[in-house]
């Protein structure tokens, strides 16, 4: 296998390349401009045989995307933040039609104030739109994930689009270790493009997207429902395949020294890899702490949440994000709503930290993680809900 | 080596900061390390004052903070030393090198700085015989190597050259001229001994 060095979105652009997708309609944004970037360079020097559409906008890539997929197309874009908002109209759109088009987003802060800067607002502001959301930890992870999500999203079982996303600068800015496969591998492993439903079998007329009122709609939002649920076990599949097929192996969530685990942390993205240092510090002065790293947040998988967390005295749940309703971020209420009618909950607390990115450093984690300490022994929350890092 | 070696550098935009940083860490990762490198990224501006990072360890890195502490910091304009605190952060036993004509002594008179070790090097001028024009980030690249003892000398040289003739496959010359001014710079950095 290649070991190569590559920043995150150059581990993303890789992952296109391999795959090869017939079409790739995107606009750029910073800090994703270089996967569509390079994959355009790929595409100019006839290395893919992509079609690629060069559009005037998000809404137009994202409606490209959905047209080429609907024909028959196995279909990949890429954006960040302001890019992926303006997508959202026709975002549900994707997934109603089970279109499993890959996207490749970096995670950056919603304007205002303008910032180009990571936060998990962008991706959060789309978690109700249908799409599987896979959070990568660092630039291998992203890589990898870009190639699963291609065979998530096609599962037969499933036919959902699907989004994987890195944090903006902190991974898809930072060069690192890559081990890559061969270009031979992944297209043995992403397999050919099974086209169902194309609108351009004229064997087999059909329409899509056509009104739908209070006589089926409904119904027809059902097999949303109906995938997502299996999505959880196809994704756990995907990552146990990958693991035996090239060593890394990857799950709907990661437990990190969580077996005995006191108090925890549970985080997605980046802040994760900075997690793991702390709680391995806490572990060698005999602290039992652990990380719970939440990698799919759409599916939720709350029964595997619960699990890890459930027999732990103290948890601090980070958010990326806030959802300006006075009870705390996505994950945090995700996660409380989780461990409801559950026999034992630890004390969740909750740490909206890290907007317009803001940086978490390993004091900050340091400090996180006494709190935890401190709640665990007095059986008392001191803070339901902070915003931590910011200035007051 | 035993943890995270981190390495800061300081420069203006366009002297190629970032691409010394990226250039070291993909050199490193070819011999064994693991690596992160990445730039600090502000408002870009020829001219304005930038950072880049390089982590190297022999075990995987996983942390993804800033870098606050480093125990390398290497400054590409000896001007920038007016405006920028350089040695924020680094330890008392930690190492400086800059680009100047200037001897280490003088530098630590400059700083005010009671520890840490001084290099220098006058990567500006290598750079000018060697490649022509005044790009002090390979030059830099090679007082780095020697000053850290991180990368095996002639492997480092040997995998640069590599991957300079890929960049550059149609102009053998800059090749040659950049690794001239690594290996100069490397023979050339001075001490406080």
């Amino acid at each position: 296998m290649p070991r190569i060095a590559r920043t995150g979105n150059e581990a993303m652009a890789e992952a296109m390349r391999q795959i090869n997708p017939h079409v790739v309609a995107a606009y750029p944004i910073t800090p994703a401009t270089e996967i569509v970037m390079i994959f355009a360079g790929f595409v100019a020097n006839g290395v893919v045989d992509t079609q690629f559409v060069a559009v005037e906008s998000e809404h137009s890539a994202m409606s490209a995307c959905v047209g080429a997929a609907a024909a028959g197309c196995r279909v990949m874009t890429g954006t960040s933040s302001q890019g992926l908002q303006l997508m959202s109209e026709i975002l549900p759109i994707a997934s109603a039609l089970a279109l499993p088009i890959v996207l490749c987003e970096v995670n950056r802060a919603l304007s205002g104030p303008i910032n180009i800067h990571c936060d998990h607002s962008d991706t959060m502001a789309v978690r109700d739109f249908g799409w599987i959301q896979i959070f990568a930890e660092n630039a291998q992870e992203a890589y990898d994930s870009v190639l699963q999500a291609v065979v998530i999203a096609e599962n037969m079982q499933v036919r959902l689009p699907a989004m994987v996303t890195t944090d903006g600068f902190i991974i898809s800015h930072c060069m690192e270790r890559v081990e890559a496969l061969e270009d031979a591998e992944v297209k043995k492993y992403v397999g050919e493009f099974k086209a169902v439903n194309s609108v351009l079998d004229v064997g087999k007329p059909l329409t899509m997207g056509c009104l739908d009122l209070q006589d089926y709609y409904f119904e027809h939002k059902m097999p949303i429902v109906e995938s997502m649920k299996k999505a959880k076990d196809v994704i756990l599949e995907v990552g146990l395949d990958f693991g035996k097929q090239f060593g890394r192996e990857y799950g709907l969530v990661e437990n990190y020294k969580m077996d005995d685990a006191e108090i925890a942390m549970v985080a997605m993205g980046s802040t994760c890899g900075t997690a793991r240092v702390v709680v391995d510090e806490l572990r060698g002065k005999g602290v039992k702490a652990g990380l719970l790293k939440v990698r799919a947040f759409r599916p939720f998988p709350a029964e595997e949440i619960k699990q890890s967390l459930s027999k732990l005295k103290s948890v601090a749940i980070m958010d990326r994000s806030d959802m300006f309703k006075n009870q705390g971020g996505q994950v945090f209420t995700e996660i409380r709503s989780a461990m409801y009618g559950g026999a034992n909950s630890p004390i969740l607390t909750n740490y909206i930290y890290g907007l317009g990115g803001r940086e978490i450093s390993l004091d900050d984690i340091r400090k996180i993680f006494a709190e935890q300490k401190k709640n665990a022994e007095s059986g008392e929350v001191s803070q339901l809900i902070q915003h931590f890092g910011v200035r007051i | 080596m035993e943890k995270i070696v981190e390495i800061r550098w300081h420069g203006r935009g366009g002297q190629g900061a970032k691409t010394a940083a990226l250039l070291f860490a993909d050199c490193a990762m070819s011999l064994g390390k693991y690596i992160q490198a990445f730039p600090e990224y502000g408002p870009e501006r020829m001219g304005a004052p930038v950072q880049a990072f390089d982590r190297l360890s022999d075990h995987p890195i996983t942390l993804h903070c800033g870098i606050t502490n480093p125990q390398i910091v290497l400054v590409l304009d000896p001007t920038l030393m007016a405006t920028v605190d350089v040695t924020q952060g680094l330890p008392a036993d930690g190492s400086l090198i800059v680009n100047t004509s200037k001897s280490p002594q003088e530098i630590r008179k400059e700083l005010g700085l009671k520890n840490a070790k001084i290099y220098t090097v006058d990567a500006s001028a290598i750079s000018k015989d060697k490649i022509g024009r005044d790009i002090p980030n390979t030059p830099m690249l090679g007082a780095l190597v020697k000053v850290s003892g991180l990368l095996d000398y002639d492997q480092m040289i040997k995998d640069t050259e590599v991957k300079l003739e890929k960049k550059f496959a149609h102009k053998p010359e800059i090749v040659k001229g950049n690794i001239e001014a690594i290996k100069t710079a490397y023979d050339k950095v001075k001490g406080e001994k």
